[in-house]
């Protein structure tokens, strides 16, 4: 069906129109996107999503607890790994999140990233432990296997090992009832 | 006290720029003398409330009145007398006051020099800035107050972004604004036009001169930016395809092409329809580089207060200003029909190209710049664009402009032939060629291509200008006086080409440039880019409010002494932030560049940079707006209207392009 010309001479003078409506359409799911936090322009990739999980080794931080790569394969549940020290305030605000998730039986292996025993375990003590297994990450060599950028950032495991997810930064409600949840049902 | 007066007078501008808007418009509409002469008295009351509020504001950072939450927030006591000023445009709601008080500048501009404009396009065009003013100034009394005052202030303020304390930053807003705001003249009068439902040759003329002076500002505005982060940021680099940075060359890009269509209007009454929909797209590009830094959509370095709240007034601005205009865009421009016919290898034709590839670069760079945001909303991946998606897909739409450029002004109106201009080019072409030649043998193609570039649009600029005054081919003297005789917008544009030309040699200079970081003792030194550089020795110092550690460079070439530099870190306890103060020698063909890294061990890590050409990136954008300026100021854009010549409108109209 041909458009007449003048038709046609319409329909681009109104296209400006469009592709603006478009782009303003777009920056307010954006900004809505920003205030709910399931988006933020800061994050940082992760290039391991899609990837089984990196060749790294942790200390046991308690007796009995490390882990390495070996154990993050045939899981009988997909496993948050969780990257964090007891410095970093952020890890403090994201603790109690990691505390209620734990309360779901979600399984947390969490990584103590340049910290030292006593510090992490008092951390522990005085607002509970979430994690199944913890190891402890003094040289940074398992953080820059990973390729973490800063604490905390957790990463998604499935069952055969492969990272389906990555967030770096604190998790929050949103991301967990949002994002979180769902992903760990497809992976159940 | 005063905070309060700034608060009110920013209502009260508010309120008269809604009566600005209202009136004129209605008053334009229904040919209403009375109505239509209000209007410039309001836009001048808008100036004096919008300038009463920000001096207000100016006063409040002075005195250093933290009970108001802004200057508590953003500055501090001890910081110079200058800064303390300058800060007020340093953070969000400063510069939004900023903004609003160049446009009541550039409403009260038209009321003021626009007396040679009809009365019911000035009354509409006054109405437009008000109406856009208007939206604006309750930004700044409502989401973002600066005058807001908190209980109990602090004994000391928060202080200044330290990296703010700058010459050139400090400058910087001011001038980027007028660019930026500036633009919002020639979406009035496109608006005005589309309202009218028409454009000729004499609106083509009116609008130029505020397109080219914010055009102007626009290219210094980027230029300081630019030049800032290479001496002030310490790694040497000037352009980062920052999504802020990209956001500012957006409008320059479109309203360069703008300048050049206007060119058409106003000669040949075609392209009507595209330069109305360029200065629309301007300045809508304008609004959206301050929504997409003061929202925090972007991933940028650039830090603003990152709040979606006022991201979303700003978008909600963005959309009632651009949104109408479309939409009258949309209805009204089938009215606007062309006159002037033309071949395509013409002048106009050129003109055309020229619009082509800048907006093709324009697009490129927007969607390099917003592909990150959508990518994540659509795919809900996280990426970002960098330097070379932008490096590679830009050089290829650049190109053919640089090869074009010098060629258009050659070409005559209506229908041309590319042999004459060719034959008058033909050693600029070859002068151009042995460059690159000899660029390429020596140093990589890239370089080789850049300084071709540059050599051709320089030499182009020359054998046009040239070609004028008959350079060589009558006595010199003759060509001198018509030299004189010359229509300066011709010289301008001439000029500005070359410009371009430089800042190109100046990118094509700083891809030969070579670095090294290395840790020094005092007393040690190295050999780096044929010089030998020392470290001599270490000092501390303290500021006014901060504590600074200097270091002295000493450059020798043949054991004779070049250059003694003494780059320092100065570290802001109040902000907890260090600056690096780069020191850098330049003879405007090298830079010899230093900056001062961390310090331990009795020794400093030291940056070292040579970097050919470097100040000729700046200086180009320089001549660039030298160029716009000269162009300004042509006695027929200056008499502008064609039917003043009395001598008294004459020189009232003179005052538009001082």
């Amino acid at each position: 069906m041909a458009l007449s010309l003048a038709t046609r001479r319409r329909l681009m003078l109104v296209a400006p129109l469009g592709l603006a409506a478009i782009g303003g359409f777009g920056f307010l799911r954006l900004l809505d996107r920003m205030q709910t936090g399931r988006y933020d322009p800061h994050a940082v990739p992760n290039f391991l999503v899609g990837h089984p999980v990196p060749s790294f080794t942790t200390t046991p931080a308690l007796p009995g607890r490390g882990f390495s790569s070996a154990d993050l394969r045939n899981l009988p549940q997909p496993v948050l790994v969780n990257f964090f020290a007891s410095w970093c305030v952020p890890c403090q605000a994201e603790h109690p999140l990691l505390m209620q998730l734990q309360s779901q039986s979600v399984a947390i292996w969490g990584i103590a990233y340049e910290d030292s025993e006593a510090a992490m375990a008092g951390l522990l003590a005085a607002h509970g432990d979430p994690y199944v297994r913890l190891g402890a990450d003094k040289t940074g060599a398992a953080a820059i296997a990973w390729g973490i950028s800063g604490v905390p950032e957790s990463f998604l495991v499935d069952r055969g090992g492969v990272i389906r997810w990555h967030i770096g930064g604190p998790l929050s409600a949103e991301t967990i009832a949002g994002t979180l949840d769902p992903l760990l049902r497809t992976y159940a | 006290m005063v905070p309060e007066l700034g608060n009110f007078a920013l209502a009260l501008a508010c309120c008269l720029a809604l009566t600005q808007a209202v009136l004129s418009l209605l008053g334009a509409e229904g040919r209403d003398a009375r109505l239509m002469s209000a209007s410039p008295g309001l836009a001048f009351g808008q100036l004096i409330a919008v300038g009463t509020a920000f001096l207000a504001l100016v006063w409040s950072n002075v005195v250093s009145d933290f009970s108001v939450r802004n200057v508590a927030e953003n500055s501090q006591s001890q910081a110079p007398l200058f800064y303390r000023i300058t800060g007020t445009w340093g953070n969000h709601d400063g510069s939004i006051l900023l903004w609003c008080l160049v446009l009541a500048l550039c409403g009260a501009a038209i009321a003021a020099f626009g007396g040679n404009l009809p009365s019911a396009l000035r009354a509409r065009v006054i109405g437009v800035l008000g109406a856009v003013a208007a939206g604006f100034l309750l930004f700044a009394l409502t989401a973002s107050n600066a005058f807001t005052r908190i209980w109990p202030p602090p004994m000391q303020g928060q202080g200044m972004n330290a990296l703010l304390q700058d010459p050139a930053l400090a400058i910087h807003p001011p001038i980027l604004y007028l660019g930026y705001v500036g633009f919002a003249v020639p979406f009035a009068f496109a608006v005005a036009a589309l309202i009218e439902g028409r454009v000729d040759a004499a609106w083509g003329r009116w609008v130029r001169p505020w397109a080219l002076a914010s055009w102007c500002f626009l290219t210094c505005g980027i230029a300081l930016g630019s030049w800032w982060a290479y001496y002030d940021l310490g790694w040497g680099g000037f352009w980062f395809w920052d999504p802020v940075e990209n956001s500012s060359l957006l409008p320059w890009l479109t309203g360069t092409a703008l300048l050049h269509s206007a060119i058409v209007v106003e000669k040949r009454e075609a392209l009507k329809t595209w330069t109305i929909l360029l200065a629309i797209a301007t300045f809508a590009l304008s609004l959206c580089g301050t929504f997409l830094t003061r929202s925090g959509i972007l991933n940028s370095v650039h830090a603003f207060a990152n709040d979606p709240t006022r991201g979303l007034f700003i978008l909600a601005l963005l959309g009632l200003v651009v949104v109408p205009s479309l939409l009258l865009f949309a209805l009204r421009a089938p009215v606007l029909s062309p006159s002037g016919i033309f071949a395509i290898l013409s002048r106009e034709g050129g003109l055309v190209l020229n619009n082509i590839l800048l907006c093709s670069i324009a697009a490129v760079v927007l969607t390099g710049t917003l592909y990150p945001p959508f990518a994540n909303l659509i795919g809900g991946v996280q990426l970002s664009v960098g330097a070379p998606f932008f490096d590679s897909t830009v050089l290829p739409l650049a190109a053919p402009l640089i090869l074009a450029m010098p060629l258009g002004p050659m070409l005559s109106w209506k229908r041309a032939t590319l042999g004459p201009a060719l034959l008058r080019l033909w050693w600029a072409a070859l002068a151009a060629c042995v460059v690159g030649v000899i660029a390429a043998l020596g140093w990589h193609g890239l370089a080789a291509l850049g300084f071709a570039g540059s050599a051709w649009l320089i030499l182009g600029a020359a054998a046009d200008l040239g070609g004028r005054i008959r350079l060589f081919r009558v006595p010199l003297a003759e060509s001198l006086s018509r030299l004189a005789g010359l229509p300066t917008a011709a010289l301008g544009a001439a000029i500005a080409h070359a410009g371009l030309g430089v800042t190109i040699a100046g990118i094509a200079g700083m891809t030969l440039a070579s670095q090294s970081v290395t840790f020094l003792r005092p007393g040690q030194g190295l050999d780096f880019a044929g010089d030998h550089w020392t470290l001599q020795s270490l000092t501390n110092k303290s500021g006014p409010d901060y504590v600074a550690r200097t270091a002295t460079l000493v450059v020798s070439r043949d054991g004779r002494t070049i250059a003694v530099l003494h780059p320092s870190e100065r570290a802001f306890p109040v902000q907890q932030t260090d600056v690096t103060d780069t020191a850098i020698r330049t003879d405007f063909l090298v830079d010899l560049y230093t900056a001062l890294g961390s310090v331990h061990d009795g020794g400093a890590e030291v940056r070292l940079r040579y970097d050919p050409l470097a100040p000729w990136i700046w200086l180009g954008a320089l001549v660039m707006a030298a160029g716009g300026g000269l162009s300004l100021a042509d006695r027929r854009l200056r008499v502008g209207a064609p039917w003043r010549r009395e001598s008294k409108r004459g020189s009232r109209a003179a005052q538009v392009s001082a």
